[in-house]
């Protein structure tokens, strides 16, 4: 049954891509009416992908749970999308941005599908400018670039710090039209449920009605799932609140192989957590490690001082500050990789040079840059983060520097899928965050908001229309097949089980729970000993949930409580995979930092002969271990080498 | 610190709502509106009483799922932020909150706070974009923008769509809303081609739906949390002026395919 065929098309890298789309089969425009596709998230890679299915003339349906698809998580990016345009004539190519895609990723991405999203790069700045997406412009009248993490040339797009809300709007404004054109209809505040199989093809969801708490059918020839990535199973992330791993976890339960959850990236630059009531934390763009210096005091008698408030940081002579970045790397210095930044801070306020109130803060300084090139270029710059940053911490940040500390923030792990997209449940795709393919064991900065609108934009209108060509005669399916009247008794029995326990204790104190145990013992360094504990105390955080949770108010309404109940259920089940994920790579690699293996210098230690695999786990039935499979990643075009950026 | 609310509830879209006053103990100064709203709310949970149900997502201002009236202005007393973005230092120990849900009828409450945007997406739907497909583009530096073209363009952009301008306007109309998508893509070459029929199909979608007439009160951009510019009406009123002078009929549906 173990089928992990990656379908990598024959041929160099640099042609497979054309080569595939020039053998694929297609469907004539008047049978693309004739058929379904439904499309769950409308992030920018499900509202790409269904805007650019409907165009095609295919019938789409669009979920979202939120009460328009323009609020998706997608919204929150702020710092940019990377693009091998080479405008800034700086060396970049295809080739330099597949290359750090695979490098940044520490060699756990496939080549073939990262060539892909480089070589597509270039046409989503296209298609963004022409729905009108106002990207950064210089004086000229041409797009401007800035540099970001992990990378030396400047290949970054960006609409102040709002990049993610303008090609967000962008890919909505299409989705749009494509909903007055008859072409998609769109089912906001709607939550995917169950996916529902027939004759082992994914062909429709049970979703409910977030307002009525109906449970309603909907039926397809393919289903997309484009819903984003899984960082809340930390409780506390950079994430949206209501994002979730739920159509995730459905689909896995039905057969779809989860591949690599514990690839999680923490992110450097947060503002720190700051008290028990805390419901989520912000991310400061990466984009600022452009004109910001890390650094935290050299010295303990300043840590102290800072600390007691008996000192301010600008106090700090210029020899007492360790800009540890600069200081380890000099070739990257502040732009290293996420992880490596990351850890680079716990490292330090582990020993003791943390600033803040609990230690578990670095700076972040601006004051050379504001001094270089003037408060108002800064502003410019960077403007709506200093503002959001003063809101929340009550500080002024061109007067002081900021405090910053890691956060989770991004998933790499994600549903396992082909070079199709297509994930181990034929006509079940997954597009954006909720797939595992492209960013391997960490991402690089600027390269989701790609990486979602290459799948939906240029990718999934080729490979789904591939699929779809021999269904032509396949007429719509009936919702009241026995499979889907199946399907929904499942999600009605697993909502009336939750109300049924009748518990004490709200659903975010389970929900908190967990996120602590993932925080401590599965987030920036892991070992085994923490990752079987881990797993031991989910355990019964599950058993805790399943007895005491308590939900108000009923189904047959607007019922938030009922919401989070499904949703941390899921998040519990998964935070166990993830642990389990952890504990089998016996490696640091990425965002995955294993303390049994590194280097004498404190990085990462890969194990290429034992690990360099996709792990894909494969549900057994409820109780039953999950089935690891391996797809094994094989390098051609690029030399396997030890990550280096110093 | 400790605050009494008053929260306005409503069990459905049919049902008559009323004024509750509740008790809410320490609260932290640091912690946000809604993180404050969290702890009412499990307090709520706690006590088997049904929690307040308001709609938030990302809480940081950017997503502009939450909304929100307190003490009588929308997002509350602070300018240019979100409900998300505001913190109970904001507030003194023992105040009273008056919490209500957006008023206009053209934003049914569904639940308690929670309200009824469609019509936004529906105004959008009717116009509020460039008829492209994928794929056949030219080069995205083909068309050069001036920076200051761009830089106005996405000053309007960044409207989140909450539904602020509507509720604080004395007519609830949402020309402030559709303003600043005309705007935005007016301000660009690309969006030029179809200038007139989208501001003609948006501003008709717009009265169809029920949002009040403008009478130029300044309110909307007073408690825009983005701070669209009222600047935007009037570039609007000009497009849309000279769209019935220049009479095209088509519509911009027909425009698409
Ligand atoms: C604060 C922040 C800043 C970021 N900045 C950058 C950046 O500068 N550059 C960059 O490249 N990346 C950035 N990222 C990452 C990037 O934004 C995301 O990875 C990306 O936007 C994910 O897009 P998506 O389409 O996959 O999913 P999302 O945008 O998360 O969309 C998920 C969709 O699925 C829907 N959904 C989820 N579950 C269900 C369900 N069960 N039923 C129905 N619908 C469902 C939701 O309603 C939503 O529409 C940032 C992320 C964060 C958190
Ligand atoms: S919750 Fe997103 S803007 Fe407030």
């Amino acid at each position: 049954m173990t089928n992990l065929n990656s379908k990598i098309p024959q041929g160099p890298v640099a042609t497979k891509w054309s080569s595939y789309k020039d053998h694929i089969a297609l469907v004539n425009p008047s049978n693309k009416r004739k058929l379904d596709i439904i499309v769950v998230g409308t992030g920018l890679a499900g509202a790409s992908a269904a805007a650019s299915l409907g165009a095609l003339g295919f019938k789409v349906k669009a979920f979202c749970y939120q009460d328009s698809p323009r609020r998706a998580h997608s919204i929150a990016a702020q710092g940019g999308i990377n693009a091998s345009k080479n405008y800034q004539n700086d060396g970049d190519s295809v080739y330099r941005l597949f290359y750090d895609t695979i490098k940044g990723g520490d060699y756990r991405a496939r080549e073939g599908n990262v060539y892909r999203l480089a070589e597509v790069s270039g046409n989503i700045i296209d298609q963004s400018v022409a729905l009108g997406v106002p990207f950064a412009r210089e004086y000229g009248g041409l797009l401007d670039n800035r540099s970001f993490g992990g990378a030396q040339v400047s290949r970054t797009f960006y609409a102040r710090g709002q990049t993610g809300q303008q090609l967000l709007l962008g890919a909505y404004s299409a989705l749009s039209r494509q909903v007055s054109l008859g072409n998609v209809e769109s089912f906001t505040r709607h939550e995917m449920l169950e996916l529902v199989l027939i004759d082992g093809r994914a062909r429709g969801i049970i979703a409910r009605n977030l307002v009525t708490g109906e449970t309603e059918r909907h039926s397809a020839h393919a289903v997309v799932l484009a819903t984003g990535g899984y960082g809340n199973v930390f409780f506390l992330s950079t994430n949206a609140m209501g994002s979730n791993t739920t159509a995730l976890w459905k689909a896995y339960k039905k057969g779809a192989f989860f591949a690599n959850p514990c690839f999680t990236q923490i992110h450097p630059t947060c503002i720190p957590v700051h008290g028990e009531f805390q419901s989520k934390l912000t991310l400061m763009s990466e984009s600022l490690r452009n004109d910001g210096r890390i650094w935290v005091p050299k010295r303990k008698e300043d840590v102290d001082a800072l600390r007691k408030n008996k000192m301010k940081p600008k106090d700090i002579a210029e020899e007492n500050r360790d800009y540890y970045l600069e200081r380890r790397y000099p070739a990257f210095g502040n732009l290293v990789p996420r992880d490596v930044a990351s850890r680079a801070a716990k490292e330090r306020c582990d020993a003791g040079f943390g600033v803040g109130e609990t230690g578990l803060a670095v700076y972040l300084d601006f004051a050379e840059s504001i001094k270089r090139l003037g408060r108002n270029v800064i502003e410019e710059r960077y403007g709506n983060l200093f503002q959001m940053y003063q809101k929340i911490v009550d500080e002024n940040p061109y007067e002081n520097p900021m405090m910053i500390y890691p956060a989770v923030h991004y998933t790499m792990g994600g549903l396992w899928v082909d070079y199709e997209l297509m994930s181990t449940v034929s006509g079940l795709f997954v597009a954006g965050e909720a797939n595992f393919s492209d960013h391997g064991a960490n991402r690089l900065g600027a390269s989701a908001l790609m990486q979602g609108l290459a799948d939906g934009y240029f990718v999934l209108p080729y490979t789904i229309q591939n699929y779809l060509a021999d269904q032509i005669n396949v007429p719509r399916f009936s919702t009241d097949l026995p499979e889907f009247a199946e399907a929904e008794k499942q999600v009605k029995a697993n909502i009336s089980k939750l109300f049924d326990i009748k518990g004490t204790k709200p659903v975010d104190y389970f929900h908190r729970q967990l996120g602590k145990i993932m925080w401590e013992y599965v987030g920036m360094a892991r070992n085994k000993a923490g990752l079987e504990k881990a797993i031991q105390l989910i355990r019964e955080v599950k058993a805790a949930f399943w007895k005491d949770v308590k939900i108000t108010g009923e189904n047959n309404e607007v019922n938030p409580e009922l919401e989070k109940a499904g949703r941390v259920a899921d998040f519990i089940e998964l935070g166990e995979l993830l642990a389990m994920d952890a504990l089998n790579r016996e490696e640091s690699c990425g965002g995955h930092f294993r303390e049994e293996y590194q280097t004498p210098e404190g990085e990462a230690l890969r194990n290429d002969d034992e690990f360099m695999y996709v792990a894909a786990w494969e549900f057994q039935g409820e109780g039953k271990e999950p089935k690891l499979n391996k797809e094994p990643l094989e390098y051609e075009a690029i030399e396997v080498k030890q990550r280096n950026y110093k | 610190m400790d605050f009494t609310l008053k929260i306005w509830r409503q069990k459905n879209a049919k049902a008559k709502g009323k004024f509750v006053t509740y008790k809410v103990k320490g609260i932290s100064d640091s912690s946000s509106f809604l993180e404050m709203l969290d702890v009412f709310n499990d307090q709520q949970v706690t006590k088997g009483e049904d929690p307040v149900v308001f709609d938030h997502d990302c809480r940081e201002g950017i997503c502009g799922a939450c909304s929100l009236y307190i003490n009588g202005r929308p997002h509350g007393p602070d300018d240019s932020v979100t409900t998300c973005q505001l913190h109970m230092r904001r507030f003194k120990d023992g105040d009273t909150i008056v919490i209500e849900p957006w008023r206009s009828a053209a934003f049914p409450v569904i639940r308690d706070l929670m309200i009824d945007r469609q019509a936004f997406d529906k105004i959008i739907q009717a116009g509020g974009f460039i008829s492209v497909n994928t794929g056949g583009i030219p080069d995205a530096n083909a068309i050069l923008i001036p920076k200051q073209n761009a830089d106005a363009s996405m000053d309007a952009a960044a409207c989140i769509g909450c539904g602020a301008c509507v509720a604080a306007c004395k007519n609830a109309s949402a020309m402030l809303f559709v303003a600043a998508k005309v705007s935005h893509l007016a301000l660009l070459p690309q969006g030029r081609a179809e200038a007139s029929a989208r501001v003609q199909a948006m501003v008709a979608k717009m009265d169809e739906l029920g949002f009040g007439n403008c009478t130029n009160t300044g309110a909307c951009e007073a408690e825009c949390p983005k701070d669209i510019s009222i600047e935007n009406i009037a570039r609007m009123n000009r497009e849309f002026l000279g769209a019935k002078i220049g009479s095209q009929k088509k519509t911009v549906k027909a425009g698409g395919f």
